[in-house]
């Protein structure tokens, strides 16, 4: 646990909370961001305490369950009907979901 | 066929043996559900608002298909004929699914969860969707988009969360039963502040294909009842192995039913109940304590063998958890993109690019909490920050699957308050995350590691009247042994008691009532 940050918690900004819901695609408003910096500040402190215990010498577990591959044989089976599967879409287009452009122009 | 009784007031095993009998029909029991839901469950504004979708016709025919079936002697499943709601986070195929949330409004799903295909092939009439807080985030269901349920014990006061709307349901009589979800206690918190039996199985032991992911490694669908008998029948009704859920048990899933009625006679004779030290004490509401330890006494009184058992690192469960939950989530919640289905904004624009799109529609779809706990966990999990907050808090994890399995060395079932407090009013919490978060307190450790997890109604705090619950732990697969002894302690509660807790509750009584003569439910 050497290289991780320091043991306390770290304080978030509204920058920093700002660049985090960039990067899950969230459009927070001003307001958001100053509001979420000073309820994960208060949050990450807490939960910082996870770091007393997690010694190098305790394995980290995923899981409740040993997991293990499933398969099945590779044997066609029905799948939903084009109309089906499209039925939820916000927008729709010869059979097709319709999105956004997903380049920009430049 | 009396019209003068109250068929909501019956258990889900009450209107099985009724229906076998022919003293009631599946159509009589929908009809009287449906009664009382018209009766009770009002709007986000007023009532107890358990429901977010009521599937009246659908439930009726399936009724109907029930009473036919059984007319013509065909042979019949053991629920057939008993009306169910489920929780809104499970899919339900031309039902709407929301999740609690304005980015799935109005979605209709195309498939049933595999949960929901058993029960339809149980043949139980399906109500409806129940309320929840958004994307099951949440302890008062105070965070659902559609505004929040009520506590039937007091309509000022929140009826636990996530799964709020099933437990209250189920206290309200709108239903006999309910499909819950319990990731961090979303089954067993909500079961204790309304005075209601939930049981969170043995991780894997229902199939989570189907429903909408929170935490993958912690959701855990289970049953919602008045009894623990009811309970089980449910649990077994929709439990056992999956093919299409990775994580699903594989081999015979334990006997909950027989297990519940063999509890039912009381008698507790060489069961080792461990009282777990670490959940109790400091935080705990002093009503919450007392009746926890009366049922300690009740145990005793069956015959149990009761010790204190240790379990060092439950402290730091919390902590664990509200990391792996958000970063769980935020992975998870990806998903909603706005591209494929449910809400999208912004794109009135023809030059606004996909990602502005996806942008604002989770700005504009997501709430609150569901915004906090994305943030948290892309935090968590960004580099540099891993190792401190996710993989710190999965090493916790190890520590407490560690703690559970000393504890069974020496006890086969542990024991605790489920909830440290009652039923807390609207708003109390809602911005303060850490203390909304603390409900969970007594309930997450068994999420992490997988093992089952019973809440059963231990009486009314003497502070306020509003009643309080006692959970039982048990080692992953033995979810027979919560039944076993939750149906003794259940037995010897109700007869203390001289009756159910539930018929104590103040707020269903004073609930507008309305000529139900018709459909044979009137009190």
């Amino acid at each position: 646990m050497s290289d991780t940050p320091a043991r306390s918690a770290e304080q978030l900004d509204a920058d920093r909370v700002a660049h985090l819901a960039g990067l899950a695609r969230i459009a927070l408003t001003d307001a958001e961001r100053e509001r979420l910096a000073g309820q994960l500040s208060v949050v990450l402190e807490a939960v910082a305490q996870v770091q007393e215990v997690a010694t190098p010498d305790v394995p980290a577990t995923s899981h409740p369950m040993p997991l293990t591959n499933v398969m099945r044989d590779d044997v066609p089976v029905p799948g939903l009907s084009p109309e089906a599967a499209l039925a939820g879409a916000p927008a729709v287009e010869d059979d097709r979901f319709r999105v956004p452009r997903i380049l920009e122009e430049d | 066929m009396s019209t003068s009784r109250d068929l909501t007031r019956l258990g889900a095993a009450q209107m099985a043996e009724e229906m076998a009998a022919g003293d009631v029909s599946s159509v009589e029991l929908v009809e009287a559900a449906l009664a009382r839901i018209d009766a009770v469950d009002g709007s986000a504004e007023a009532g107890v608002h358990a429901f977010l979708h009521v599937a009246a016709d659908e439930a009726l025919a399936v009724a109907r298909s029930v009473d036919e079936a059984r007319a013509a002697g065909e042979p019949l499943p053991a629920l057939a004929g008993v009306p169910v709601a489920v929780k809104d986070v499970v899919a339900t195929r031309g039902m709407p699914t929301t999740v609690g949330s304005r980015i799935l409004e109005g979605w209709v799903p195309p498939y049933d969860a595999t949960l929901v295909e058993r029960l339809r092939a149980a043949r139980t009439p399906l109500l409806g969707k129940t309320n929840m807080d958004e994307f099951a985030m949440g302890s008062s269901t105070e965070h659902s988009a559609y505004g929040p349920t009520r506590n039937p014990w007091d309509l000022e006061r929140i009826p636990g969360g996530s799964g709020g709307g099933s437990a209250a349901a189920v206290a309200a009589y709108e239903a006999p039963l309910a499909v819950g979800t319990d990731t961090g206690g979303s089954i067993r918190q909500p079961a204790a502040v309304t005075g209601t039996v939930g049981v969170k199985p043995t991780y894997g032991g229902v199939s989570r294909y189907g429903l909408v992911a929170l935490a993958s490694s912690l959701d855990q669908a289970g049953p919602c009842a008045r009894s623990v008998l009811d309970a089980a029948l449910l649990h077994a009704a929709m439990g056992g192995h999956d093919p299409r859920d990775s994580t699903s048990l594989a081999g015979r899933a334990p006997d909950v039913v027989a297990a519940a009625r063999d509890g039912a006679t009381g008698d507790l004779a060489g069961v080792r109940v461990g009282l777990v030290r670490e959940l109790g004490g400091e935080g705990y509401q002093a009503g919450v304590q007392a009746r926890f330890a009366e049922a300690v006494d009740v145990l005793r009184e069956a015959g149990a063998e009761v010790v204190e058992v240790s379990a060092p690192h439950f402290r730091y469960a919390l902590a664990a958890y509200y990391l792996i939950l958000p970063s769980e989530a935020s992975s998870n919640l990806a998903k909603f993109d706005a591209m494929r289905y449910g809400l999208r904004v912004g794109d009135g624009d023809p030059q606004a690019t996909a990602e502005a799109v996806m942008s604002a529609t989770r700005e504009a779809g997501f709430g609150d909490e569901v915004k906090r706990r994305i943030v948290l966990g892309t935090y968590a999990l960004s580099a540099g920050y891993y190792d401190a907050y996710y993989g710190s808090a999965q090493k916790v994890r190890t520590l407490v699957q560690r703690d559970f399995a000393a504890a069974f060395e020496r006890a086969d079932v542990l024991v605790s308050p489920t909830a440290p407090t009652t039923a807390f009013r609207f708003g109390d919490k809602l911005d303060d995350p850490m203390a909304m978060y603390l409900n969970d307190v007594a309930t997450i450790p068994a999420n992490l590691a997988g093992v089952p997890g019973m809440s059963l109604p231990s009486g009314l705090a003497d502070e306020d009247g509003l009643p309080a619950g006692i959970q039982l732990l048990a080692p992953a697969q033995a979810d027979d042994r919560l039944y076993r002894v939750g149906a003794a302690l259940e037995a010897r509660l109700l007869d203390r008691w001289g009756g159910p807790l539930l018929d104590r509750a103040p707020a269903l009584g004073s609930f507008p009532r309305r000529d139900l003569t018709t459909t044979g439910a009137p009190a």
